[in-house]
């Protein structure tokens, strides 16, 4: 196999896997830039949105309208954890806030296990979802799945940026992040904002878990948390709180991921977890606000 | 009371327990008595997570880093050789000679995690809120990867297995006291009130002259012993066990018995601990289902956890600080009881 295509190869494999992890960060960073919040509940919005679809379409709704129900059932889903859960405690201590989202977290994979047991459940997809493309005989691999997270992210992340940039609500949404209490007294609806920026997060985080099912192959209740966990990554190395941010940490993480199995030798690759959270401690270290800077030091 | 009155109680009060753990086993079933033991085990990692994560205000996720770490490390040391041949063949001549008993394997195992919470501790306690929070969770993550990934030493993923069954009430418990004697004594000290400062301003106590970093990274060194000292007591109850025992469930179990006890007080924590695990006890055989007679219910996996998470968020919402809050049981708080009591 020549070196231009493996390496052509790999870097597929990372745009791939770094969509997903830019779709679950983005979410994370929006409700962190508004709430201050590390949200460890986000990555279940993913199993959420998953077992949705895996519901909806054994319903024979169609594939297509089961994934659309899926990602609503996430949105929803995060929609009522912020008002049953986090609106609550809103303005609490930082301590306060992570113990709440990782309560959350606890609840809803408990719940995942006691509706749906615990051990992973098939993920059927249309047949022709898995269909495979080979290019110069096979050297070159990808599946229906991978074009569609890539487009799937790409509508998802243009449509981000239109609403956060071209509508009232988006625009509202931004000037909440940057300053909430300024944001409420120049007349926005503060908690109507909130509700909207945790709808799209989950939402983005249930379509992440469809695609990941839809990869994978299975669904299972504590699928989110890994990918969680990457997403944190990606996002405080982008920049935790911007968008923008958010969704290069995703790519960069995605493709530091496949680089390090692909090229590094062997005896290195069982340590990939170990190397990304290295690289996330040194990150907070010594650049805690991200490639992308963005003010973070304490209002006193 | 006098100086002397009160030593003399404690005193008391200590070797009743330590007596009581001992004839535990002929008064009580065995059922209880293991309960008794890991809620022992339990409330030691609980008050030495709570140094760091509640009186010195760096909430920290790694404190089952730790603890894994001490289990692995006393368990390597205190397999005896043949088990070391059978099960860990590649081990290193140094450390497959090594055979040590139970209390000598707990301290090495303690002073092992004292070491590495001062490595890591020194970059980390730098950060604040959540970062410090995401920090040593991933200090965390890496433990595990590299508990899974160290076969040599740990049989990677595979339940490691051999470790005698010394972990007995007695020790359980006299741990415990040790662990509650000691703590007390630093945390009702000029040092805790340096780490209670930290917490509760950083910027007023730097400048009255409390130096940040080595007043919080003393905190997780502290904790990191009692850990890596717990570590090898609940890996020695065992006998066996893997890298995903030492992983987020058990974290989160820990972190739920600080919380909901609360988190700035050493007597908080141990209610934390008797209360959550009395709780978890009766729910977990609530969950295997039952039957009223009339309608049977069938098993409900996972509600007991779900009824800890909505207890914890309802702890967040209404009283964040926890059952006890700042609140002790101390010498002060029963003799103003008790003439409270008799003057009514």
């Amino acid at each position: 196999m020549s070196s231009e295509l493996y390496i052509t190869q790999q870097i597929i494999n990372a745009i791939s896997l770094g969509s997903l992890y830019a779709l679950v960060a983005i979410g994370l960073s929006m409700i962190f830039g508004i709430l201050r919040m590390t949200n460890f509940a986000h990555g279940d919005m993913m199993m959420v949105g998953a077992f949705g679809t895996l519901v909806l379409g054994s319903l024979n709704l169609g594939f297509g309208w089961a994934v659309v129900g899926g990602i609503g059932i996430g949105a929803l889903a995060g929609v009522i954890v912020e008002r049953v859960a986090y609106r609550p405690v809103r303005g609490a201590p930082e301590v306060t806030l992570l113990l709440t989202s990782l309560a959350v977290t606890y609840i809803l994979e408990n719940l995942g296990i006691l509706i749906f047991t615990s051990s992973a459940k098939n993920f059927p997809l249309p047949d022709w979802m898995n269909s495979a493309f080979q290019l110069f005989d096979g050297q070159i691999t990808f599946t229906q799945i991978n074009l569609l997270t890539v487009g799937l992210t790409a509508v998802a992340l243009a449509a981000l940026g239109w609403f956060v940039t071209r509508t009232d609500v988006g625009l509202g949404m931004r000037a909440a992040a940057e300053d909430m209490g300024a944001a409420h007294l120049v007349g926005l609806d503060v908690n109507r904002l909130i509700v909207v920026a945790f709808a799209i997060a989950s939402g983005f985080a249930g379509l992440a878990g469809v695609l990941w099912a839809a990869q994978s192959g299975v669904v299972e209740p504590h699928m989110g948390f890994t990918p969680l966990l990457k997403a944190f990554v990606g996002a405080i190395i982008g920049g935790f709180g911007s968008i923008a941010g958010a969704l290069l940490g995703g790519y960069l993480l995605g493709a530091l991921e496949v680089f390090i199995v692909a090229f590094m030798p062997s005896e290195v690759s069982p340590y990939r977890d170990a190397i990304v959270f290295t690289l996330l401690i040194a990150f907070l270290l010594f650049r805690p606000n991200g490639l992308l800077k963005r003010s973070q030091e304490v209002k006193l | 009371m006098s100086r002397m009155q009160r030593f003399l109680v404690v005193a008391a009060g200590l070797a009743l327990l330590g007596l009581f753990s001992v004839a535990a086993p002929a008064l009580m079933n065995d059922y209880f008595v293991r309960i008794l033991t890991v809620m022992c085990i339990n409330a030691m990692l609980v008050v030495s997570m709570g140094l760091a994560n509640g009186f010195t205000g760096v909430f920290s996720l790694g404190h089952i880093g730790f603890v894994g770490v001490g289990a692995y490390v006393s368990g390597v040391l205190s397999l005896s050789a043949a088990d070391k041949t059978s099960y860990l063949p590649n081990l290193p001549a140094w450390i497959a000679g090594l055979h040590m008993g139970f209390l000598s394997s707990t301290i090495v195992a303690a002073l092992v995690c004292v070491v590495l919470a001062f490595l890591v501790g020194a970059p980390l306690m730098r950060l604040s809120g959540h970062f410090v929070s995401v920090a040593t969770l991933g200090f965390l993550i890496i433990v595990n990867v590299v508990l899974i990934n160290a076969d040599d030493y740990t049989r990677g993923a595979r339940t490691f297995t051999g470790v005698p069954l010394q972990t007995t009430l007695p020790w359980a418990m006299g741990w415990l006291l040790l662990a509650l004697v000691v703590l007390a004594r630093i945390v009702y000290s000029p040092k805790g009130r340096a780490w209670r400062a930290v917490r509760e301003d950083t910027i007023a106590a730097q400048a009255i002259g409390i130096d940040v970093l080595p007043t919080r990274l003393s905190a997780f060194v502290i904790g990191a012993f009692f850990a890596g000292a717990g570590g090898s007591l609940y890996g020695h109850y065992l006998g066996s066990f893997s890298p995903s025992g030492f992983y987020f469930a058990y974290t989160f179990s820990l972190i739920s018995m600080l919380v909901i006890g609360g988190m700035r007080s050493m007597t908080g924590a141990v209610v934390g601990v008797i209360v959550v695990s009395l709780l978890s006890e009766l729910l977990r055989n609530l969950e295997r289902g039952f039957d009223l007679g009339i309608v049977a219910v069938p098993p409900l996996y996972g509600a007991s956890q779900i009824v800890l998470g909505i207890i914890l968020i309802l702890i967040m919402i209404f009283r964040p600080s926890g059952v006890m809050g700042d609140l002790e049981l101390s010498f002060g708080r029963i003799a103003a009881l008790l003439h409270k009591g008799r003057k009514e």
